[in-house]
């Protein structure tokens, strides 16, 4: 599905303490990489509703980038792992919705680490574009996983369900 | 009635204009965003003029909004946000895009650059029309500050604030406040007497009115926020009562168990086991150690209690939590000592005359194990040769990766110490020679002239086996003279690592409690590198001296007193302004689930069970939005970081894209095929 010419669009949360201040230190430490993430500031990855990642992706973009501070790293204690919580909840809604999971990515990039995010960026990116468009309707009617995917969250994560969203 | 914004792309210079078409950024913000009615760009934004130019903007066409882009918002933020105000316009109406760290900075390719460059204006425009306006909090300051860390740069800053009136807790992990340079000989490049320097110092704070000193104890706790912390420290049992001693030192002397110490002695000399570290302690309190203690060992012994006049040993201590209320906090735990044995083949720890620098500082020192005569481990031959290495551990990929700055000089002055002290041939081997600050260079320049042999090279290895003669009953140091470009082998008598400049050996735990995060070498970051290098990401954390970055005594004193200096301006002021980005609930439309209780991590949501509703309490809530993004009727409000801005910001950001057709809940003629 790669296309040369393809350049996604993704959209990235960082949170205001750790990865967006990795982002800055690249800019400042000049660590090129791609320019396909449009950055977007939230105080905390805890603020990232999944209503926004989905949101991104029905306007068009072709992946998210979530980013936060390390666990155990959270300038709020912990609401990092409630990031990481929604985030797999989220995975398993977009499989049964057929976005591969490789569009949407939660980093981890404390503020000294502006290589770390750098090279995370240049991963999705190229990811997103291993896979080419976001082709939902296409993976919505063709995709037999969606059925699997469906199953699973019912089978298999019961009581991932009982979390709270 | 539609807002009126304003867009104003910053060239910084070249930093952005170099690779983002800022003009014509400028041109489609005017002509493709709706509701921008004046879109400039300019050179400096930050300057004067960019300021003025905002704020008459305002004024002459009726600006409701602002978006500036430029640098990170961590840099210019309050910048406009202060432009704004004068302009007559609610600061928080503002918003910042960062089109240079995120962009042009790190983009190769100028189109695509510009293509992103448009992307974040839209997102930042779309967002900010629907910001509100808000009034910053203020809290008042607790004038108390507690310190931790009793070294140079702690006392330094305690004294400081001391001085000045205010009241300070000053926390130290070990018997005595002092830190390293207590164990030092000489400090460079003066070669005055560390403990003369030092201990003057040391003995105010001690008796300072103002200084609530509490040593032998470490930070357990800290809650709160800047303005209002309340820390928990630990205050360990000395098994001596503090009020009753009056530091005679007759348990001391008659103790019967000796053991090496290896804290303040380095391992170099013999300490009891009620012990002070050293004659000018302060306290002047003994600390009992109970891992060699006889009567812990095996309930004999008591000699201490039996002689005390005072009756002041207390086996049956325990330790103390001791709970204090503090404005801010300064950090300055300071350093720990590469271990040498992480590089094998330099023999320390195998080789008998091999020696870190700390050994040799306390070898040198006259009031060290040797009362300061140079000798080797025998205790009587003083050497004739000596090789100095520096650089182990530091400039070195396989540990660390930074130079620690201080080990160049040390080396010089060692090299001073044993020509002065023995006359002996003194081999210095380096890879660069550092000395970069005041007379520095020039003490050097003396080193070379009393002789010193400069050999340039990394050593390969220090070894006992011999290959020739001379080398018999020698240590010998292999190395590559990188300027004649020969392999040689130097056999001496002693060796001196100059070993690294370590983080302290929790520094990432101690992080973790204050909220403070530390760099991939383990040091503490600092909210600036070069404008703020003694505030911390947490308002009311600063740090100071070697935790923040490895540095001389000069320089540590310097961050010691600069972090005073930021204390003491939040006392006087006396209030600190809190950013208004908090969560509130519309409690009618709040359904009471209480989904939204378990995900603060500062309780700063409670539960009205007679309105079965969910309330935010303002003053605890730090503005996460975990909570926002939680609520499942989406009744929270988290200010500045809403639903409607967020959303509005995506769509902004993605005013290019072509949403994929058929998305499931959209109707069907929605774009074109995306695939």
């Amino acid at each position: 599905m790669s296309d040369d010419s393809f350049e996604p669009k993704i959209v990235g949360f960082l949170c205001n303490w750790c990865s967006y201040r990795a982002a800055d230190l690249a800019g400042t430490a000049r660590i090129s990489h791609a320019p396909n993430v449009r950055i977007i500031r939230v105080m905390c990855s805890g603020r990232v509703d999944p209503t926004f990642v989905l949101k991104a992706l029905s306007l068009g973009a072709d992946g998210v980038m979530i980013a936060g501070c390390h666990p155990g790293e959270c300038h709020y204690i912990e609401q990092n792992y409630k990031a990481m919580r929604r985030y797999y909840m989220l995975q398993h809604t977009l499989k049964a919705m057929g976005v591969e999971e490789q569009r949407v990515q939660l980093v981890w990039a404390s503020a000294a680490e502006g290589q770390q995010l750098a090279d995370a960026i240049d991963k999705l990116v190229a990811d997103v574009k291993a896979l080419g468009p976001l082709g939902w309707s296409k993976n919505w009617a063709e995709n037999g996983d969606r059925i699997r995917a469906l199953e699973d969250i019912v089978n298999e994560h019961k009581e991932a369900l009982e979390v709270p969203r | 009635m539609a807002e009126r914004v304003g867009v104003y792309v910053c060239h910084c210079g070249s930093n952005i204009a170099g690779k983002v078409d800022v003009a014509d950024v400028a041109k489609f913000a005017s002509e493709h965003i709706k509701d921008v009615v004046v879109a400039r760009d300019y050179k400096f934004m930050c300057s004067d003029l960019g300021q003025k130019m905002v704020e008459e903007d305002i004024k002459k066409e009726g600006l409701t909004r602002v978006v500036v882009a430029a640098c990170s918002p961590h840099l210019h933020e309050k910048t406009f946000r202060r432009a704004c105000s004068n302009g007559g316009l609610n600061p928080y109406l503002l918003d910042m895009t960062n089109i240079r760290e995120h962009c042009s900075w790190v983009h190769k390719d100028p189109v695509a650059a510009t293509e992103k460059a448009k992307s974040l204006v839209s997102a930042s425009a779309e967002r900010v029309k629907f910001q509100q306006p808000l009034e910053p909090m203020y809290v008042d300051v607790n004038p108390t500050t507690l310190v931790v860390g009793g070294g140079i740069a702690g006392l330094q800053a305690t004294l400081e604030l001391a001085d000045a009136g205010h009241k300070v807790v000053l926390v130290e992990r070990l018997p005595s406040i002092g830190g390293h340079m207590a164990q030092f000989d000489k400090t460079f490049p003066t070669l005055d007497c560390s403990a003369c320097i030092l201990t003057p110092k040391m003995s105010e704070v001690g008796q300072h009115e103002n200084v609530r000193l509490l040593t032998y104890a470490e930070l357990e706790e800290v809650t709160g926020s800047v303005g209002n912390f309340h820390v928990k420290i630990r205050q360990k049992a000395r098994k001596v009562d503090f009020d009753l001693c009056t530091g005679c030192g007759i348990c001391v002397e008659k103790c019967p168990r000796k053991v090496v110490d290896t804290e303040f002695e380095a391992g170099m000399g013999m300490r009891k086991a009620i012990y002070m570290p050293f004659p000018q302690a302060v306290p002047r309190v003994p600390v009992l150690d109970t891992e060699s203690c006889i009567w812990f060992e095996r309930q004999r012994c008591q000699t201490c209690e039996k002689l005390c006049p005072t009756k002041a040993i207390r086996f049956d201590q325990e330790d103390e939590i001791i709970e204090v209320d503090v404005g801010n906090i300064i950090i300055a735990t300071g350093w720990k000592p590469f271990d040498c044995t992480k590089i094998p083949q330099y023999g320390y720890g195998r080789l008998p005359n091999v020696y870190t620098g700390m050994e040799f500082e306390r070898l040198c020192n006259a009031a060290g194990p040797t009362s300061g005569k140079i000798v080797l481990r025998d205790g009587k031959t003083v050497p004739k040769s000596v090789a100095i290495i520096h650089c182990v551990g530091s400039r070195d990929l396989n540990h660390n990766p930074y130079c620690s700055g201080i080990c160049c000089m040390a080396a010089l002055k060692f090299a001073h110490l044993l020509i002065e002290k023995t006359g002996a041939q003194v081999y210095s081997f380096y890879i660069d020679i550092r000395t970069n600050q005041k007379d520095y260079e020039e003490f050097y320049q003396r080193l070379l002239q009393e002789g010193v042999h400069f050999v340039r090279g990394k050593v390969s290895e220090v070894t006992d086996a011999t290959r020739r003669p001379d080398e018999t009953g020698k240590t010998i140091v292999q190395c590559e003279d990188t300027l004649t470009g020969r392999q040689e082998r130097y056999p001496v008598d002693m060796v001196i690592l100059m070993g690294a400049l370590e983080p302290q050996f929790d520094a990432r735990e101690l992080g973790l409690k204050c909220g403070i995060s530390c760099s991939m070498a383990g040091f503490y970051t600092e909210r600036h590198p070069k404008l703020d290098p003694v505030a911390t990401m947490t308002d009311g954390i600063f740090i100071a001296g070697v935790c923040q970055g490895p540095k001389d005594i000069p320089a540590s004193v310097v961050q010691g007193a600069a972090a005073a200096a930021r204390v003491a301006g939040m006392i006087t002021k006396g209030k600190v302004m809190i950013e208004p980005i908090v969560a509130s609930i519309r409690e009618e439309d709040c359904s009471g689930c209480r989904i939204c209780n378990n995900m603060c991590p500062y309780n700063a949501i409670e539960f009205d069970e007679t309105r079965a509703v969910s309330r935010v309490i303002t003053a605890l809530c730090k503005g996460c939005g975990t909570c926002v993004s939680a609520c499942p009727a989406g009744v929270i409000e988290g200010a500045h970081f809403n639903n409607s801005q967020i959303f509005a910001e995506i769509e902004g950001a993605l005013w290019d894209a072509v949403p994929p057709a058929g998305v499931p809940g959209e109707s069907e003629s929605a774009g074109v095929s995306a695939s």
